[in-house]
């Protein structure tokens, strides 16, 4: 059996949709891995680019808000762009959600704004709002955490 | 207005070098990064890094709202859009004007000017620099009049298009009306626009370009040239100043012209105007300008001694030229290797993975501008340059000397890259004899593929 395209392409798609960071495959004769994202960790940059650059002292550690620790039982609802998030409609008006809201995955729970271009987000997940990460009206950053949220159980 | 916070709409080595000289300056960066680029060493180096989008460029290095909504959210002072990407869109530098934010290169009316060939074309003539002798033609009568008038061989172009479609070499005049037809047909089919454009064609051709440097006010200065003729697929390779063997009044002549293009614009922040030197019949035609700051720039700084990038941000400051035309006089010789993730034994091709280990070479006259270190991924998304390797030395014989021991100090594992073809090129009798013309690196490549080596 070989993989086409179109398999690894879903394979691909299975391993972005889990929390796994690699998968290794090996089946007859052919063997695929797969590794998610280019997040090797530089251990050490050159001199040439980086040390001489610095002016003596050690890089800053990067401050993205993008990609942190997810929590165990919980769901992640992340910023689909980079924005200014609001968790209100408008100002003065109540806020979509609150902590303790149950939400579906088409229910809305804030607007990020985009060079005055207001976008609605959707919970995408189901089940009760535990955490409301960013402050209103604050920048967000793409893939940073805005709810953590507790899945329904199944019925 | 003092900038103090600088946001890079870039990735890469020049993100690196832009930090560099933020830091040097005492300004705080905040490098708008995508996905992939959220562990790069630019992104660990800046004091923020921000995570505008996906991977995909389209997604996130490409979109000029949300850079500038993330410029305005840390409240950036400016926005330095480094090379490629957004640098030469015009979409970029109108959203900061409009939102008060500085951009760090040449106004939007600037970059529209430079950025359309044929309004390119038309300021050159008005600022009187020479252009390729051509003109759009609409009929055969027309062409073979201008055919006549110019002389062969010819080229024949798409108006409406580039990428070499509905692109023709004719080299008799009687041969101009069939390849015409050709030519309209192809460019129908490729661009919907038969309009087509007749130029002389310059059999033997040098790339030569201008660095200047304007302040928006009609002053502006020279910084000397870069002979940019080795060149595969009109990708440049290796780079050097001053241009060999061309005379200096030859030389000081295409200066001025591209002063007195840039003077014509007003031009504003760093800027490079190329010209093709034809050496057939010893004259040089404006080729285009490039409105941002370019990759082979230092080359430029080596032999002046200035930062071209510190130059810009004191002209976005509204310091102006802080140089005078008397005060720059370049010294000695720079030639600078363009070292690419792809792999020279199968076409090129590009070859994305994780550098195991790296060794860069050191020493006098010796700059590495890169932003690649052990463990570092080169991801599959964009461009495959991963480092610059800039040799100075007094003379272009010296400097070659230092650079081929550069080049064979340099080790990179875990990726093919194009580092033993420099080598090659670098010990190539005819390179070494200088002032190669832009044919040099196709017959390079067809003599080795004849006489693959032992």
């Amino acid at each position: 059996m070989t993989l086409t395209a179109k398999d690894v392409a879903e394979i691909i798609k299975l391993l972005e949709q889990s929390r796994f960071d690699s998968l290794s495959l090996e089946m007859d004769g052919m063997k695929l891995n797969l590794q998610r994202s280019c997040t090797v960790p530089v251990s050490q940059t050159h001199n040439n680019a980086a040390a001489q650059t610095a002016t003596g002292v050690p890089p800053p550690q990067p401050t993205s808000k993008a990609r942190p620790p997810s929590k165990p039982g919980l769901l992640d609802v992340t910023s689909p762009f980079l924005g200014i998030f609001y968790r209100t409609p408008k100002p003065g008006q109540p806020p979509f959600i609150e902590v303790g809201s149950k939400v579906e995955e088409g229910t809305v729970i804030g607007i990020i704004e985009v060079m005055k271009l207001m976008n609605s987000v959707p919970a995408g997940v189901k089940g009760e709002v535990v955490e409301i990460l960013p402050e209103n009206g604050s920048l967000v950053e793409y893939g940073e955490v805005l709810l953590r949220v507790r899945p329904e159980p199944s019925p | 207005m003092t900038i103090r916070r600088i946001l890079i709409a870039n990735r890469g080595e020049i993100a690196v070098r832009v930090i560099r000289t933020c830091r040097a300056l005492g300004i705080e960066t905040v490098l708008a990064a995508s996905e992939a680029d959220l562990d790069s060493p630019p992104a660990k180096l800046a004091h923020r890094a921000l995570c505008i989008g996906p991977a995909h460029p389209s997604e996130s290095y490409l979109k000029a709202d949300t850079i500038v909504q993330a410029a305005l959210g840390v409240r950036a002072d400016a926005i330095h859009p480094g090379y490629g990407f957004l640098s030469e869109h015009t979409a970029l530098a109108r959203l900061c004007e409009e939102q008060g934010l500085i951009f760090i290169g040449p106004t939007s009316g600037q970059i529209e000017a430079a950025g359309d060939k044929l309004r390119a074309r038309s300021e050159a003539e008005a600022a009187g620099v020479p252009t390729v002798p051509g003109d759009p033609v609409e009929t055969t009568g027309e062409a073979l009049a201008l055919g006549r008038e110019i002389g062969p061989p010819f080229l024949i172009k798409a108006a409406g298009g580039g990428g070499g479609r509905g692109m023709k070499k004719v080299d008799r005049l009687e041969d101009l009306p069939e390849a015409m037809e050709l030519a309209a047909a192809e460019a129908g089919s490729a661009f919907g626009d038969t309009r087509l454009y007749l130029e002389r064609f310059i059999t033997r051709a040098r790339h030569v370009e201008v660095q200047i440097l304007g302040d928006g006010q009609g002053n502006v200065v020279h910084l000397g040239e870069r002979d940019c003729s080795v060149q595969r697929r009109y990708q440049k390779l290796i780079e050097e100043t001053p241009a060999p063997a061309l005379s200096e009044d030859f030389l000081s002549r295409i200066r001025a012209a591209a002063v007195q293009f840039a003077e014509r614009l007003a031009y504003r922040s760093a800027g490079t105007v190329e010209f093709l030197v034809d050496l057939e019949r010893d004259a040089f035609y404006f080729l285009e300008m490039n409105a941002r700051i370019q990759v082979e720039h230092p080359v430029t700084e080596a032999v002046t001694g200035f930062d071209l990038v510190a130059e810009q941000i004191a002209v976005a400051n509204g310091q102006g030229l802080l140089l005078q035309q008397e005060n720059i006089r370049p010294e000695g010789c720079a030639i600078e290797c363009r070292l690419n993730a792809e792999d020279p034994a199968h076409n090129f091709r590009p070859s994305p993975g994780t550098i195991r280990s790296v060794v860069w070479p050191s020493g006098e006259g010796i700059r590495v501008d890169t932003h690649i270190g052990p463990g570092a991924c080169i991801p599959p998304f964009y461009d495959s340059l991963i480092a610059k390797i800039i040799v100075h030395a007094a003379d272009r014989a010296s400097t070659l000397e230092r650079l081929r021991l550069a080049i064979a100090q340099t080790r990179i594992d875990g990726v093919a890259t194009n580092l033993p073809f420099h080598a090659e090129i670098l010990a190539d009798p005819e390179f070494e004899k200088g002032g190669v013309d832009t044919s040099y690196l196709p017959r390079f490549l067809e003599r080795r593929r004849v006489l693959p080596e032992a």
